[in-house]
């Protein structure tokens, strides 16, 4: 949690010096349910996280350097430049990079799990969406057929109170998003998302069910989101106050250092050594991703299809290394000036 | 040797794919006991288990999606449409997840989408499209839509064992009307590979699916009343498309028509015109023309049907009027 949210602030930094070329999304205040869900998997069982779960990257093996080039565009990031952000997977560590369109990866990851039914794996598949992909149609798609199939899929809907602008009042006219599991004939649980001990007994149920072969289980993670949909977003439709109550009374981050000094009887310094270990984690993962190169423009042709691998150039771009340098901008194209 | 129809040769392509390959499997509506709407997975069941033959919920996005999870970890699942209308279902998840897959994750996505396609069967708006070009813009995907029955099979078998995600299109009216001997064997035919349907030198034909009979009746019946002699390319596959195929009949006999079922904006007629126009335009003597269903739904009624669609009366009509240019 304290890497997700040290990352999250670094990239804030980045992006405020215009390093981030693309938007920045925080998970600040819900970090709990990514990281503390992540833990009940074992390595060989595969996530599909959403735009505020890069806790359960990390959590999967992650490397902060990888998110920062990723954020900064840059050639050498795991997706080489084309995609943005956390938007990126990689099967041997147990993570498939999720896509824009909310919904869509619940049946991607009911695939991901009838493959390891139908080679009698014992892998388990989790994946997360928020309180507004429950609306879509390939939520109930994907959720519908995972529970004929008894795939064992966990289904995490981190209910953090807004989608974009839109609060869960206008989302639906369901009283609980776990009451949706009825429908589909699974568990439906509901848990304090921001206790991240109560995140991680609540998935191991669910884990260790599906490993059984009983099954899909939906949970709802109840928490809130503190910054807006993206950094641009200035929260101008939330009430007054009720992200300052948020972040005094119910941050996940204090409420776990609570029980690690009260109840487990940590000392301050080891707290300050773990976060110590952090910060350093981060500024050498900064200058790594820094030194990064950016790609090469023709990189774009590259891995469209296994056969042929590489495009050919258009005909008006033959030979040209960079289309941009070539070619004559007017002064301002693509910056806002106001 | 008997003879195999379109519609058995499909079979027989899952059939030896799913003995050859483990990991490939079939997912879609009714395929199972009931052996498809058209009779497609007949007996598959019966031979490989419903863990490899799996009845799904009518959810197109639903299932199309658990065979791009499925692919990813190494399986070869095989999507069947009940009619390819359907596939609009699916369009999201195709376009966005599946196309893009391997680009922007570098996750290999081998699924094989197929379904019956295509009109001249009175099937009305929803059970008589031809909804190609709807994908032919999408990088990501390939797109194959056979003729005969020795393409379907080897083009299918291809699709299977394509590392990328195919999308087969079958032609319903072809399924049960044409038959033919089979080549012996493991029998492929090539992704991106034209084909040659009839030699000609005064005039090409460049089409595919099921206007590759119509066009072989019209340049019957025009070698016939007007001496002509007409060429046929069936491109089979859409996407990636021949170029060189499609170059090589130009230069041949420099007047062109292009032939589909589809509707007439924005179909494929008017990209192949394009391609022509940029790699062989001085080897033209006419203009291309198009033959092409009119722009609307496809109607139920016989005759309005019937108006709509090409016919091999329109073909003949605009091959006289290409060759006399």
């Amino acid at each position: 949690m304290r890497l997700t949210r040290s990352l999250e602030e670094r990239l804030v930094n980045l992006y405020r010096q215009t390093k981030v070329v693309g938007g920045l999304f925080r998970s600040l205040g819900q970090e709990a349910d990514a990281v503390g869900s992540a833990f009940a998997l074992e390595r060989r069982d595969v996530l599909s996280p959403l735009i505020r779960n890069l806790g359960s990257m990390l959590v999967k093996g992650a490397q902060p350097a990888e998110i920062i080039r990723q954020y900064m565009a840059k050639g050498d990031s795991p997706t080489r430049g084309r995609e943005l952000n956390i938007h990126y997977g990689d099967l041997e560590r147990g993570f498939i990079g999720q896509i824009s369109h909310l919904g869509d990866m619940v049946p991607v990851m009911t695939g991901v799990t009838l493959s390891f039914k139908l080679r009698g794996e014992s892998r388990v598949g989790l994946v997360y969406v928020g309180d507004g992909a429950t609306s879509t149609g390939a939520f109930h798609e994907g959720i519908n057929f995972a529970a004929v199939q008894r795939c064992p899929l966990v289904v995490i809907v981190e209910n953090n109170g807004y989608a974009y602008s839109t609060p869960l009042s206008r989302q639906t006219a369901a009283a609980e998003l776990k009451d949706k599991a009825l429908a589909y004939g699974v568990p439906g649980v509901r848990a304090d998302g921001n206790d991240v001990l109560a995140v991680y007994d609540v998935t191991r149920e669910a884990v260790d069910r599906a490993r059984r072969g009983e099954g899909v289980t939906l949970i709802e993670l109840m928490t809130y989101r503190r910054k807006g949909h993206a950094e641009h977003d200035n929260q101008s439709y939330v009430p007054p106050g009720e992200i300052d109550r948020w972040e005094r009374e119910n941050d996940p981050i204090d409420r776990y250092l609570r029980v690690l000094t009260d109840e487990l009887e940590f000392e301050e310094a080891e707290i300050a050594a773990v976060d110590a270990r952090v910060k350093e984690e981060v500024d050498v993962a900064t200058d790594a991703a820094e030194a990064s190169p950016m790609p090469e423009p023709t990189d774009a042709l590259v891995g469209i299809y296994a056969d042929p691998p590489r495009m050919e150039p258009l005909w008006y771009r033959a030979g040209i290394r960079s289309a941009v340098d070539a070619h004559e901008r007017a002064v301002g194209w693509g910056v806002f000036n106001g | 040797m008997a003879e195999t129809t379109y519609l058995e040769a499909i079979r027989q392509a899952l059939f030896e794919e799913m003995e050859r390959d483990e990991s490939v499997f079939l997912l879609g509506e009714d395929i199972g006991a009931y052996g498809g709407a058209f009779k497609v997975t007949d007996g598959l069941l019966d031979r490989f288990g419903e863990r490899r033959v799996i009845d799904t919920p009518i959810s197109e996005a639903g299932f199309v999606g658990a065979a791009a999870g499925a692919a990813h970890m190494g399986m070869r699942p095989v999507v069947e449409m009940q009619f390819i209308d359907f596939i609009s279902c699916a369009y999201d998840i195709l376009t966005n997840y599946v196309a893009t897959s391997r680009y922007r994750a570098m996750l290999p996505c081998p699924i094989v989408v197929r379904g019956p396609s295509g009109g001249y069967v009175r099937g009305g708006p929803f059970h008589s499209q031809n909804p190609e070009a709807a994908f032919l813009h999408t990088p990501g995907l390939k797109i194959v839509y056979p003729a005969t029955a020795s393409d379907a099979k080897g083009l299918l078998k291809a699709a299977i064992r394509d590392d990328d995600p195919v999308l087969f299109f079958e032609h319903k009216y072809l399924y049960r009307r044409i038959k033919e001997d089979l080549p012996d064997g493991d029998h492929i035919v090539p992704i991106g590979k034209a084909r040659v349907a009839r030699e000609g030198k005064d005039l090409s034909i460049i089409t595919y699916a099921a206007t590759v009979w119509k066009a072989l009746e019209a340049a019957e019946q025009l070698e016939k009343e007007d001496g002509l002699s007409v060429e046929i390319v069936d491109l089979r596959s859409l996407l990636p498309m021949d170029d060189a195929a499609i170059v090589e009949t130009v230069k041949k006999t420099n007047r062109v028509m292009v032939v589909h079922e589809d509707t007439r904006t924005g179909g494929v007629a008017g990209e192949v015109a394009a391609r022509i126009n940029e790699q062989a335009f001085e080897w033209l003597d006419a203009p291309i023309l198009r033959v092409t269903a009119a722009d609307v739904p496809l109607p139920y009624s016989p005759p309005l049907e019937d108006y709509v669609l090409p016919q091999t009366a329109d073909i003949v009509g605009v091959a006289r009027k290409l060759a006399a240019y």
